[in-house]
């Protein structure tokens, strides 16, 4: 089975949100609510880089363990997608999570967040793939349509991949002999410790 | 080649969580002092800074980078929500081994243990009864007073439920009541606990305030204690009108409810944009002190209950027979009758009066 990760490779990262709104406009995303964001560290000085990151699917994920309700699962090639119908918006999910990628579409007082919505890997939710609602509560199910998460697809300069872990650290690795750079799987240690 | 740069970076990882680790550990003690500053901590180091200051004080930026990276720097990004442009935030792993941990594991077995006790105590000891009624009754509780313990002991008791099962819920509700069943009960439990709490907070604040003065402890209270209330034969230490342990758990409910209270709002309002670090300490706060208060409301109902005959009758009529007086605050009994006999009638003095 495939086990489905994310890389950005920020030797290419452009900073373009090419990403970020290939993702806004595929699932419709509310207002507020980013499930992909592009980050710049040493912005305007030497050694500039930019990285996209979005929910990392991690191995024995801190969101799942923390949530109260306990509305996360995991599917057979490894993405994290969590039951809407079943949250109560209490952000545990978003204080565990070490990506900031838990989302909520309100921000009040007295605790109220919303029902948190978060990167799916193109996956949907637990809905009929592919039906209404499912579209209505997760986005498109691109998974079920054979068919890659749009950021990646859509990524102008290839930075990030999406795909089977082996094969992105394949192309990953092929990548960094031909520019003899030394390979940074960027926030696999954290996402994907629990694998080896 | 992957590979080999993931179990370098696996070992530094783990140097570095048992690194965090003793550092969110040092924070949590820190914890309610620092936290309204972290906020500047976090925004105060803007991106060029830390840069800039890298740029000088080594020559390998790369490495640098990587390394904010992982220590969790703020970056640039265009999105706007809370801490959007820092890309790894180490404390939540933290925050969730000690939640899921130590907190919800010793958590329940402390209630567990506490609630055995109770039983134990109550077999080997029982109920402390009256030994005769003399049908004269003494006011101790005013209706201020009652109104104000009700009012704040039903909120109590809401928050505790709702809040437990939060914390618990997982381990003990859903394999009762299903997923679906839980999330229905969660999704009220929740609202219920975050609104009531602003009630409880102005309740408790009233009545905390208002019974400091009789609960300053003096030296009839550590012989009360020390002699262990009389509960475990030997002699019935004389108390004042509130006796040594009382003044424990008033004090247990003092602190317990400030922690309670100040952890509260940062998880009562996210939007006033705490840090995720402020939010993890709050709610492990929240949680130990919400332990240790409920631990201690378990006692207090089963002494203020089943324990002691005639000691709910005040709580609920403000009259208490002149027997359980007599019983359980001869010091009080004896200012009240030296008080009558002077001023005629006057049943109940200051209780911030001196009780010696
Ligand atoms: C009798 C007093 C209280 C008890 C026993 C209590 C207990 C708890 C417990 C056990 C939790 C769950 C923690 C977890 O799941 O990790 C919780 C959550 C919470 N408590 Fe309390 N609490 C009390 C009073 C308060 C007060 C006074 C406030 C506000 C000022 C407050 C605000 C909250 C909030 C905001 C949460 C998070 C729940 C959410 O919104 O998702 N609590 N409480
Ligand atoms: S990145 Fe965050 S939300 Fe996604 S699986 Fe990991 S902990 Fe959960
Ligand atoms: S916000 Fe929803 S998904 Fe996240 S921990 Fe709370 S109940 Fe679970």
């Amino acid at each position: 089975m495939a086990r489905m990760k994310f890389l950005c490779d920020a030797e290419r990262c452009i900073e373009c949100n090419g990403c970020v709104t290939a993702c806004k406009n595929e699932h419709e995303v509310p207002w507020g609510v980013n499930r992909r964001r592009v980050v710049t560290l040493d912005d305007g000085v030497p050694g500039e880089r930019s990285i996209s990151v979005a929910c990392m699917h991690c191995t024995d994920a801190p969101c799942a363990a923390v949530c109260p309700v306990d509305c996360f699962y995991t599917t057979d090639d490894g993405i994290v997608l969590h039951d809407k119908d079943l949250c109560i918006g209490c952000g545990y999910c978003f204080y565990a999570c070490p990506f900031g990628a838990p989302q909520y579409p309100q921000k009040e007082a007295f605790g109220v967040r919303g029902k948190m919505d978060k990167c799916t890997f193109c996956a949907g939710g637990p809905e009929d793939d592919g039906s209404a609602a499912e579209f209505e509560k997760y986005g498109r199910n691109r998974i079920a349509e054979g068919k890659l998460p749009i950021c990646a697809e859509m990524c102008s300069t290839k930075a990030l991949l999406a795909g089977d872990g082996d094969m992105v650290a394949d192309i990953y690795r092929e990548r960094i002999l031909k520019r003899s750079t030394r390979p940074q799987t960027w926030g696999w240690g954290v996402a994907y410790k629990a694998d080896s | 080649m992957a590979e080999q740069a993931n179990t370098t970076l696996n070992r530094r990882d783990s140097r570095r969580s048992k690194r965090v680790l003793f550092l969110t550990l040092a924070l949590l003690l820190l914890g309610t002092l620092a936290l309204p500053l972290t906020g500047y901590l976090v925004t105060g180091v803007s991106s060029v800074e830390a840069a800039a200051a890298q740029q000088d004080a080594s020559s390998n930026p790369r490495a640098d980078y990587w390394r904010e990276v992982r220590e969790g720097n703020q970056g640039v990004t265009t999105t706007q929500g809370p801490e959007a442009g820092i890309l790894i935030q180490n404390g939540g792993q933290n925050w969730r081994q000690i939640r899921q941990g130590p907190v919800t594991t010793y958590g329940a077995i402390g209630l567990g243990v506490v609630i055995l006790m109770m039983v134990i105590f109550h077999v080997v000891v029982g109920r402390a009864k009256l030994e005769t009624r003399t049908g004269k009754t003494i006011t101790r509780w005013s209706m201020l007073d009652r109104v104000l313990h009700w009012y704040v002991a039903i909120l109590f008791i809401i928050l505790a439920i709702t809040g437990i099962s939060l914390l618990f819920g997982r381990e003990f509700l859903i394999p009762v009541l299903g997923k679906e069943g839980f999330a229905a009960f969660a999704a009220l439990a929740k609202p219920v606990h975050d609104y009531l709490s602003l009630f409880f907070t102005a309740g408790i604040t009233i009545m905390l305030l208002k019974w400091i003065g009789q609960n300053i402890p003096n030296a009839a209270d550590v012989r009360w204690i020390l002699s262990g209330g009389g509960y475990f034969g030997g002699k019935h230490e004389p108390a004042g009108f509130v006796n040594g342990g009382e003044k424990v758990w008033y004090w247990i409910l003092f602190i317990g409810s400030t922690a309670m209270i100040g952890s509260g709002i940062f998880l009562l309002f996210p939007n006033l944009d705490w840090t995720r670090e402020a939010m993890q300490n709050a709610n492990i706060i929240h949680g130990i002190s919400g332990l240790l208060v409920i631990a201690g409301s378990i006692g207090h109902i089963y002494l203020g209950t089943i324990g002691n005959e005639g000691t709910l009758e005040g709580m609920v009529t403000g009259e208490v027979d002149e027997q359980w007086a007599k019983q359980h605050h001869a010091l009080w009994y004896e200012e009240v009758k030296g008080s009558t006999s002077s001023a005629g009638g006057a049943a109940r003095p200051s209780p911030a009066a001196p009780h010696e």
